[in-house]
């Protein structure tokens, strides 16, 4: 019901939105709970387990209830909390967690089951027998657990992710934030203001009080005028700041555009990173629900959020309207509902001694000890001198005091303080370093002194950065405090709530206790207090006040739960903002990545390079035909591929000989100049970290290669050995991968290529640089496909053209170019190795290559690979070539011939295989135990994934041109 | 004899106007790495800013190691080891009122702070940058192979802000 002259939303804008297929009408301004209530509307949604009929309890983000789902296009937003999400033109919410409709839902049988489904239920129930929990139990849980539902499509939405930095972070403008960012504002630090609702104020807005004599909601107007014009202070509004993490740094969720209709670019919402030099929590306090018979029925809110939805909104949420409370607070709803022309039933005061002044009757020393209406609030019955009263009323308002939100200052594992008088938990001093609270949120409940220590806290932290903070004048404002007597719940038969989202009540509690789930951490996991959306916001000081109870502790020695990160529900869209699809992983791109695609080449990803698999020719179905008629073209004339994904290093100075001969295991100080050299590299540990060739190019000058995959990885073991072992050496080394485009050109007709561009006559692993018309370029005679070959290397801005003059050269000599799978296959038939083989397990040993460790030099990783077990009784490198040339697999693993397969009896696996069109067969490389000890022996090879179980030969793993005749041409 | 033609990482992409900035392709000239052998050579640049070098500017890129934009490398090759990058990189220009609002999408420093001669080596995105500050905006160099994403990564969060700025 709308009270005309009450609210701030705009009656001149009206706003039609449907819930539940239902058109409704609202102003702007209003969240979708106060549109609702406004409406009538007091049924949202059903209970987590018992299914039972829900309205909206609060007007906050702590709403446990009125979760609703929001349909806008594409997207389907589960557990929207109704008192949060602003309306829109067009709006479509649904309720959730019912069927077939909220008024008649089936699984509301859960609720006369009641007695059976108390905490611990599941584990009780569902052990045995045992089989059927994956089967049917499990399955049928599922299904009926969880709160909404999902679209189960992609969430294409936009959402944005971005960093923040300030002197300041104000968390909650309240009249403790607002003071705060002021004081810091007139200091001229560099300050955030950020606050999680639309409009900025916090319980100003929702109050009836007055700021130095006039009304506060013109205070605030004024405060954010300045605020606004004030170059040194940001507003962020919508944005929750929802965890403290190291170095200063807070994690805020902004609401961007989930209070207007999707619009095409507007991120839906954007995660903040805010790195403040110090912080003050001003985000108030939250009033508690006191946990009585039949408490959780629509019409049953917390008091302040009727006097919010009155003040803020012009609704009031009853028409008939009772309070029950232990404190002073709630009496502001009674009056502001009477003045705004709301009938108030009674006033039901649990305190003996409360005052009895009030326009309507007050009952004191009464406590509510029953509710009725299925779907909303009909009546109560209260307890008053020993008698029972029934009162009819539409809407119960009830507080049973007010918890400060400390929960930013327990996300670095500070637990929160008792505070008897209070009763209340308060915040810890410097539980988070440089996170100060102020205001309510630090126990201070009267607005005077909320607006004086909120200045007071500003300045202090404002100290520690350094600032010369001149006070400013603190408005006048009223400072009796509230007198609170602690009332946690009303002891009767039947159930009382204190989890209202996860339907947890004041028995699962004590039947908890009572079953030995007597620590507060047990009692929650094992009722699921707490565990719900809302994180036991509405919940945990109740919960730990009725376990107190239960187990005869004190609320202080039972203590809280762990409050973690996020303070309230953060999407992962939004923490993943930008991560999806391309924005995955950067791509790179070769220089002759369209030259490729124009040929119809598949790009498969190698590490973030895209690489060109294949390029099929007219008629060629299958991959495996391209890649054998590139094999054969390799083989026969000349093939060209792009190789320019391998790492390249350039390293300087007059240490550089002996940087490498520290780092490869055998000797670069004796290579001559224009000339290239194979080289291995180990880790500390003895192990093999790649291989690949390393040129010189003058006396003091080498480029080295790595491999594609081992890029980033040489060159950070390059800068730790510089940096850890080399202090006062002249060397420099700077990655050029990007610099060069590269193309290996080989084949028997590479060589008559390559003279066609340039005159070079390189022996075999020689160097020089070339003129291509202006351009510089490098020529490298080696080669990874066992052909006579050579690698071309020009600056990147050339790499397109180059690569197009290479393929039309090569085509006119019956080549063309050749991809990934052709690659593969020649240094397979080549025996060449690459991180299939070296993958991190593997010793110069292993493949062979144990005489590559110089002796005449130490090298890094040379002592550890002489370790005892590095050096016998491994697996070794060895060839394989299946009988009958059928199909193997790598991942296979290797057997002795007539050995039952079991994992003891395991001698080795397979790391890489091709079908060779060279040879005719499919062809392996292997780790076998013993391996080089049984060329020409048989070994069984078993793959249970693929289903091969046959025998291969064991051979040297150069498989063709083992003399290297071809090579070096 | 062979004439090859030159393309810059970005060739063909025309300047995206959106949004309150001009993002667009620089060509940065030469792009040398300067390494000197003693850290301690005069007219190096301390951490994080440029210094002019003739009509060049030395831009700091990390620990030893300078960038020299725009200019030959003169006596550097005598106390330094030097390396040629001009085709290594990827140079973009984002300029105007709304730079440093695009940027805080990407890359996590606080660019208010970056005055013209300063620059940063952070991230954008997922991969590496050099930022650098110029009149009105900033220089951003990236990895060659990895300009298309940068553009992409750019154009998208300007979109974001274009859609924001529309509300």
């Amino acid at each position: 019901m709308r009270i005309e002259g009450k609210g701030r939303v705009d009656r001149l804008a009206p706003v039609r939105f449907r819930f539940d297929g239902v058109e409704y009408r609202g102003f702007e301004g209003d969240t979708l709970a106060s549109a609702l209530l406004a409406n009538g509307v007091r049924l949202v949604g059903r209970s987590f387990k018992y299914h039972r009929p829900r309205g909206v309890m609060t007007a906050g983000s702590e709403e446990p209830n009125a979760l609703v789902e929001v349909i806008d296009g594409r997207q389907q937003t589960p557990n929207v909390r109704a008192t949060v999400q602003e309306i829109y033109e067009g709006l479509e919410a649904k309720s959730q967690n019912r069927w077939p409709s909220l008024k008649y839902d089936v699984l509301a049988v859960n609720d006369l089951a009641s007695r059976f489904l108390t905490a611990g239920f599941y584990y009780k129930t569902f052990m045995w027998p045992r089989k059927f929990w994956e089967r049917i139990y499990e399955p049928l849980i599922r299904r009926a657990a969880g709160l909404g539902s999902l679209s189960g499509r992609h969430d294409e939405a936009e959402y944005e992710k971005a960093f923040a930095f300030c002197d300041l972070l104000v968390i909650g403008a309240g009249p403790a934030g607002l003071m705060a960012a002021l004081q810091a504002a007139r200091a001229g630090a560099d300050v955030i203001l950020a606050d999680e609702a639309a409009q900025m104020g916090g319980r100003l807005l929702a109050d009836s009080a007055e700021i130095d004599g006039k009304p506060a909601q013109d205070w605030v107007a004024e405060v954010l005028a300045e605020l606004e014009a004030a170059p040194n202070v940001r507003l962020m509004r919508r944005t929750t700041v929802t965890g403290a993490y190291d170095g200063g740094t807070f994690g805020a969720l902004e609401r961007v555009g989930l209070h207007l209709a999707a619009r095409p670019d507007l991120p839906r919402e954007c995660f903040w990173r805010i790195v403040a030099g110090q912080a003050v929590l001003a985000a108030g306090a939250q009033e508690r629900m006191i946990a009585f018979e039949g408490n959780d029925r629509p019409g049953i809110m917390t008091a302040s959020s009727l006097r919010t939805y009155l003040n803020q909104y012009g609704v009031a949420a009853g028409k008939r309207v009772t309070i029950f409370a232990n404190n002073d607070d709630a009496r502001q709803t009674a009056r502001d509902l009477m003045a705004a022309g709301v009938t108030v039933v009674a006033i039901i005061d649990a305190r003996p001694d409360a005052s009895v002044a009030e326009d309507c009757p007050v009952y004191t020393g009464a406590e509510v000890i029953g509710t009725t209406g299925r779907h909303g609030l009909t009546g109560i019955t209260f307890r008053y001198h020993g008698g029972e009263v029934q009162l009819a009323t539409d809407c119960l308002g009830v507080s049973g005091g007010w918890n400060p939100l400390v929960h930013l200052t327990c996300h670095m594992n500070g637990r929160p303080q008792w505070d008897g008088a209070l009763a209340a938990f308060v915040p810890q001093a410097g539980a988070v370093p440089g996170l100060h609270v102020a205001g309510a949120a630090a126990g201070v409940f009267s607005l005077g002194h909320c607006l004086a220590h909120g200045a007071e806290v500003a300045a202090a932290a404002l100290a520690v950065l350094g600032h010369k903070v001149a006070p400013i004048a603190v408005p006048q404002a009223d400072e009796a405090g509230y007198d609170i007597m602690p009332v946690w719940e009303v002891k009767g038969s039947r159930r009382a709530w204190l989890d209202f989202a996860n339907d947890v009540t004041t028995k699962d509690v004590r039947q908890a206790a009572q079953e030995g789930f007597a620590s507060v951490e047990h009692m929650k996991r094992y009722t699921t207090q707490g565990m719900a959306p809302d994180q036991g916001k509405n919940s945990n000081i109740g919960a730990l006040a009725v376990l107190a109870d239960a187990t005869g502790r004190g609320i202080a020695q039972t203590g809280v739960t762990t409050y973690r990160p996020p303070f309230s529900p953060v999407s992962i869209a939004a923490i993943g903002a930008g991560g999806r699809a391309e924005g995955f992983a950067p791509q790179r791109f070769m220089t002759s990545h369209s030259a490729s695609v124009e040929r119809g080449a598949p790009m498969i990803e190698a590490g973030l390079w895209y690489r060109p698999s294949y390029f099929p020719r007219p008629g060629e179905v299958t991959w495996r035909q391209a890649c054998d008629r590139e094999v054969a073209m390799v083989r026969s004339a000349v093939g060209v591929c792009d190789v320019s994904t391998l790492g390249k290093i350039d390293i300087q100075g007059r240490d550089a000989a002996r940087f490498l001969d520290l780092v490869y295991t055998n000797v670069f100080s004796t290579l001559p100049i224009g000339r290239v050299r194979y080289g291995l590299m180990l880790r500390a540990d003895g192990h093999v970290l790649d291989d690949g060739t390393t040129a010189r190019l003058a006396e003091n000058h080498y480029v080295m290669t790595t491999t594609t995959a081992a890029a980033g990885l040489v060159m950070r073991h390059l800068e730790f050995v510089a940096q850890a072992y080399c202090a006062g050496w002249e060397v420099r080394f700077i990655s050029v991968t990007e610099q060069w485009a590269q193309f290996a050109v080989a084949g028997p007709m590479a060589k008559t290529l390559i003279d066609t561009l340039t005159q070079a006559d390189l022996p075999f692993m020689g160097c020089a640089l070339v003129q291509l018309g202006d351009v510089t370029a490098r020529l490298f005679r080696i080669s990874f496909s066992g052909e006579q070959g050579y690698e071309i290397a020009v600056p990147a801005r050339y790499g397109e053209a180059l690569f197009r003059d290479l393929l039309a050269r090569a085509e006119t000599l019956g080549g063309g170019p050749y991809g990934m799978e052709a690659l593969n296959v020649l240094r397979i038939e080549k025996g060449f190795i690459t991180h299939s083989e070296i993958h991190g397990r593997i010793t110069a040993f292993d493949i062979g290559m144990a005489k590559m460790i110089s002796a005449k030099k130490d090298c890094i990783g040379k002592g550890a690979a002489l370790r005892p077990g590095l050096l016998e009784g491994r697996e070794q490198l060895v060839g394989l070539r299946p009988v009958n040339d059928a199909m193997i697999s790598a991942g296979a693993h290797l057997f002795a011939p007539g050995a039952e397969v079991k994992r003891e009896n395991d001698q080795g696996y397979v790391t890489s295989v091709c079908y060779s069109p060279t040879l005719g067969g499919y062809l392996g490389l292997a780790f076998l135990q013993d391996g080089r000890a049984r060329h020409g022996e048989m070994v069984r090879l078993v793959d249970h994934l693929r289903g091969i179980d046959l025998l291969c030969e064991v051979s040297d793993p150069v498989f063709y041109d083992k003399e290297g005749g071809l090579l070096r041409g | 004899m062979v004439n090859l033609i030159a393309k810059s990482p970005l060739w063909g992409q025309a300047p995206l106007v959106s949004a309150g900035v001009t993002l667009a392709e620089v060509d940065l000239g030469q792009v040398t790495s300067i390494a000197p052998f003693d850290m301690a050579v005069p007219g190096f640049p301390a951490p994080n800013t440029v210094v002019a070098d003739g009509a060049a500017r030395l831009v700091w890129t990390g620990r030893g190691q300078a960038f020299l934009i725009g200019g030959p490398v003169g006596d550097w090759a005598e106390v330094a080891a030097v390396t040629d990058q001009s085709d290594g990189w990827a140079g973009l220009s984002l300029l105007g009122a709304g730079a440093v609002d695009v940027l805080a999408r990407l890359v996590p420093v606080d660019l208010r702070r970056l005055a013209v001669g300063d620059c940063a080596r952070t991230q954008l995105g997922h991969m590496a940058v050099i930022v650098i500050a110029v009149a009105g905006g900033f220089e951003l160099l990236v990895f060659r192979s990895m300009a298309q994403t940068a553009w992409h990564e750019l154009a998208t969060v300007i979109k974001m802000r274009g859609a924001r700025l529309a509300c």
